[in-house]
């Protein structure tokens, strides 16, 4: 019999893959001015923004959302 | 953010573009159903992002099938695990607009009618964004895609969008939404109370799609924004056949929604006015805004 499909057994094998590589610029956040909101964990595409609001440069691909979005300015992009 | 599922369902490290609105959608989306869930997908966006084999970022049983028959699967796997006992866990099937409005229509309208146990999640960017951007049949009056180009000889879509949240609640089934990824807690709840609800639920989800519609990757959550508050996506759910509006902006030109984007960028004063009257139009045939 002919197998058509395939089955991956990993679950979440993509972090394999380090997408921080495609980013230019970088999402600096200053926890002085971080009102713990929670919008920008929210709002991230990759759900690599952490629960203390820390990005993980191993896979953020410096979208800029949560820079953009953020309501008091605490994330900026620096290249 | 007390109230709100920490878990992580779709893994980082695929493949999605810069800023993309997709996987936003289905991340918000899983944090609301959480683990008891077993995921179907269409052929989409979607579906090549999240499983360039050998890997998958998903962390939940997860299936792709083909464009058309996502429903039909989905059908199967509930009714699989109705025979098991397993009559609590959420089936969910992420369709794209491609994979809902045209390809997948007719599967889906069946598992309506048959009133199966699933929560049907159309994310919808408003064309074919994967292959090249080429319309679907809910790409918008004006935007211009590669198979409806802005030009000479063509005007762009020349067609208005697909109401498709219109027709699921036509349908009958016990829980149709429309929702936006800007607003998210408004997604998650509607989400949430469609896990709840025993029987066919579809939410429509608009997500901005940096890629196809020409602006920013940063923008995405504020075009969403734009399209929510200038009454071009409105927001509502139809709870066994009761209409409720979840979210009443104050409202903005559309115009101010158009004009941000390379998609629209040919439109004249004309067409902005056709826009808009048709956009009046829905908002006051869904009790937004008074007849004047």
């Amino acid at each position: 019999m002919v197998s058509v499909g395939a089955a991956v057994s990993e679950p979440g094998s993509t972090r394999k893959n380090k997408t921080g590589s495609w980013r230019t610029f970088k999402p600096i956040q200053d926890s002085e001015k971080c009102i713990e909101c929670g919008l920008c964990y929210l709002y991230c595409p990759e759900g690599c923004i952490s629960t203390d609001y820390q990005p993980d440069y191993d896979y953020c691909k410096g979208c800029g959302i949560c820079a953009n979005e953020c309501p008091v300015k605490a994330i900026t992009m620096e290249r | 953010m007390q109230d709100i599922n920490t878990n992580e369902y779709l893994a980082p490290g695929h493949r999605a573009c810069s800023g993309c609105g997709a996987t936003i959608a289905v991340r918000l989306a899983l944090k609301a159903l959480g683990k008891n869930t077993v995921a179907v997908s269409a052929t989409g966006c979607l579906e090549v992002v999240t499983s360039p084999y050998p890997e998958s970022a998903w962390e939940i049983p997860w299936m792709h099938v083909a464009f058309e028959n996502a429903s039909a699967v989905a059908s199967g796997v509930e009714e699989a695990l109705k025979a098991q006992g397993k009559e609590d866990t959420n089936v969910v099937v992420f369709g794209g607009d491609g994979g809902t409005t045209d390809i997948g229509l007719q599967s889906l309208s069946g598992a309506m009618e048959r009133q199966q146990n699933i929560i049907y999640i159309c994310y919808d960017n408003e064309a074919y964004m994967n292959t090249g951007i080429q319309r679907s049949s809910s790409t918008p009056f004006g935007a211009s895609t590669t198979t409806s180009p802005a030009g000479k000889k063509s005007f762009g879509e020349d067609k208005p969008k697909k109401n498709m949240a219109m027709i699921m609640a036509a349908h009958g089934i016990p829980y149709v939404a429309t929702a936006c990824v800007a607003y998210p807690q408004d997604l998650m709840m509607k989400v949430e109370k469609a896990s709840k609800i025993k029987g066919p639920a579809y939410i429509h989800v608009l997500q901005p799609c940096a890629t196809g519609w020409g602006y920013d990757p940063s923008k995405t959550i504020e075009l969403g924004k734009l399209a929510v508050k200038s009454y071009s996506w409105i927001l509502y759910e139809i709870d066994h056949g009761n209409l409720n509006i979840t979210e009443k902006p104050t409202k903005i030109p559309v115009e101010d929604y158009l004009k941000v984007q390379k998609r629209f960028r040919h439109l004249d004063d004309t067409h902005i006015e056709m826009i808009q009257e048709f956009v009046d139009q829905q908002s006051r045939e869904l009790g937004l805004i008074e007849d004047e």
